[in-house]
């Protein structure tokens, strides 16, 4: 089979000293110009939702307000995912770039990392870092100041609002959109908040301009992103991978050659079994054919010698624990979803029960609060309804 | 002035008293005494002018922060999916047996706790654990033992 999954290196790839310069040369040129170029690319969001990112500067860009806050949200938490740690870690130089761009074209002089408790061991460099990114600022006269904020172990922080509602001393439980942060954000204040990986992507849509990001990838999923692959593969790790290939091309790649099942998109997504490997492409829906799925990047394996039952149990009390327990279908759902499969499993409820459960966990998804609620249903059913017989035996 | 009250106080004027600080503060006093004592959270709120109601609610919210009293090593070990398939049983039981309590639990000396955590962001490297903020991957047996053996000299 001829393999069209292509590799590229594009975020990671020749770091350099001069990331910076680069960016002033990119500083130099008017808002109008970048945004065009940002828009243009049709760069998504990379924190899950796929918003474009270029909008969303605009949005903030024409909010009025004295004040203005740029967001590096750095909370990644979802299951499978660990490539916002590795950009930190290995080009923090193109995060803080990335959000000197949003800062100018929104005209905002604040702005923050908010880094996860479990990442407290990139603090140290990272400070290093932002020290020295103040330092050229300041000596090119630009007023912008970045701080690191830490969160304290807590998975809906990473859901925009939550992780607003938590920097402004309260519990992380997300707010009603609208309005969205773009207008009212920190402090109520417009406030763009985005992904690690979307922040350094569209430095790098600047830096090789918008024709060139679109070669990669496909109509409606323009670019590459980070992979985080793991599970049972010979060669776990991060791969920066062009959008629109299909899973069986991915299962050739990363399989252990007796793959069951992918989770695309972490506990979130979708779980993927072996029989619809051809039919599924990654990338956002719309402009792709077949399954296409949305993705922050998480790509777990399971080989045949995995229970299914067991993971989507692992995946259901991630759930449970994590619901900021705010609101009713979310907060219960989770635990009878968990309840349900187990009373099944031990044959104290018919296998019939599945239906309701199927059921209930389509109602969540329409009456949840925030994404979390909303999204356990992608791998609750496409568990349940793929290895039915595994949930009952 | 006590120990709490100077902590809180020096805390205050590092960070300010806004209620956007509180977080930061919170963690602070977690690092200083390895908990949240309740004469912690009501001494936060006085500093901070809001009620001890909404310092608790806080708290209580994030798994970093804990109301009982932890040792001054805390043991995170990741049971998500990835790990729970790379055998974070065996590593559990390794460290049951080698500090000789369960998960959930703090030992005598208060040097150690362990506890579960949900996925770190190191599943590549699975099995993985924080010892504190260090990250420890890719864990066997005989590596759990090296490593508990180096912090328990310290
Ligand atoms: C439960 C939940 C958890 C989320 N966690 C993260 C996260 O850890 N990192 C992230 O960038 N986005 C996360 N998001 C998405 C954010 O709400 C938001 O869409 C994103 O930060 C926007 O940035 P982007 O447009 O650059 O993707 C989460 C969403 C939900 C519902
Ligand atoms: S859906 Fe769940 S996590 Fe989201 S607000 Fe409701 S209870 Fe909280
Ligand atoms: S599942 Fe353990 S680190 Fe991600």
């Amino acid at each position: 089979m001829k393999l069209s999954l292509k590799k590229v290196d594009l975020i990671l790839g020749s770091y350099s000293n001069e990331e910076y310069k680069i960016l002033f040369e990119m500083l130099s040129r008017n808002s109008d110009e970048i945004l065009k170029d940002l828009i243009e690319s049709g760069l998504k969001g990379r924190g899950g939702a796929g918003f474009p990112t270029g909008l969303k500067w605009k949005l903030c860009a024409e909010a009025v307000s004295d004040d203005k806050y740029i967001i590096c949200n750095a909370d990644e938490g979802e299951p499978g995912t660990f490539k916002d740690r590795e950009i930190l870690d290995r080009v923090p130089k193109r995060v803080l770039a990335g959000m000197a761009l949003a800062a100018k074209v929104t005209g905002a002089a604040k702005g923050y990392i908010y880094l996860r408790a479990e990442y407290s061991f990139l603090v140290n460099k990272l400070q290093k870092e932002l020290e020295e990114f103040h330092k050229i600022l300041k000596s090119n006269n630009i007023k912008f100041n970045v701080e690191i904020f830490m969160g304290c172990g807590a998975y809906i922080c990473g859901e925009e609002t939550a992780l607003l509602q938590s920097m402004e001393g309260k519990r992380g439980e997300p707010r009603n959109k609208p309005p969205f942060p773009t207008t009212t954000g920190y402090l109520g204040k417009p406030t763009v908040v985005n992904n690690v990986e979307t922040l350094v992507s569209a430095f790098m849509v600047c830096r090789i301009g918008p024709e060139e990001f679109k070669k990669l990838g496909i109509q409606g999923s323009s670019g590459s992103k980070l992979f985080s692959v793991s599970g049972d593969t010979p060669k776990p790790g991060i791969y920066d991978l062009e959008f629109g290939l299909s899973l069986a091309e991915f299962v050739d790649e990363f399989g252990d050659g007796d793959t069951k099942a992918v989770q695309v998109g972490g506990a979130s997504g979708f779980c993927v079994p072996r029989k619809k490997f051809n039919e599924t492409t990654i990338g956002y829906r719309g402009g792709l054919t077949g399954d296409s799925l949305p993705t922050g990047g998480s790509m777990m394996l399971f080989n045949s010698s995995r229970s299914m039952y067991n993971i989507l149990r692992n995946y259901l009390d991630f759930f449970a624990e994590e619901s900021c327990g705010q609101c009713t279908p979310c907060r219960i759902g989770c635990q009878q979803l968990k309840n349900g499969i187990e009373a099944v499993k031990k044959g104290e409820k018919d296998p019939e029960y599945l239906n309701q459960l199927l059921k209930l966990s389509d109602t969540m998804k329409i009456t949840s609060k925030c994404g979390l609620g909303q999204s356990v249903a992608n791998s609750f059913s496409s568990i349940v309804t793929n290895f039915t017989e595994e949930m009952i035996y | 002035m006590t120990l709490v009250e100077s902590t809180v106080t020096e805390l205050t004027l590092k960070y300010g008293k806004e209620r956007r600080q509180l977080l930061p503060i919170l963690r602070g006093v977690y690092e200083k005494f390895h908990y949240l004592s309740d004469e912690s959270m009501v001494e936060v709120a006085r500093q901070l002018d809001i009620s001890s109601a909404e310092v608790f609610g806080k708290a209580t919210f994030y798994s970093f922060l804990s109301g009982s009293p932890q040792g001054e090593f805390v043991i995170r070990i990741c049971k998500t999916i990835v790990c729970d398939m790379k055998n974070k049983k065996l590593i559990v039981d390794t460290l049951e047996n080698l500090l000789k309590i369960k998960m959930g639990q703090t030992t005598h000396n208060r040097k150690f706790s362990l506890c579960y955590t949900n996925c770190l962001g190191l599943c590549h490297k699975a099995p993985a654990m924080l010892i504190n903020n260090e990250a420890y991957t890719d864990l066997t047996p005989d590596k759990v033992r090296q490593i508990i053996t180096s912090y328990k000299n310290r």
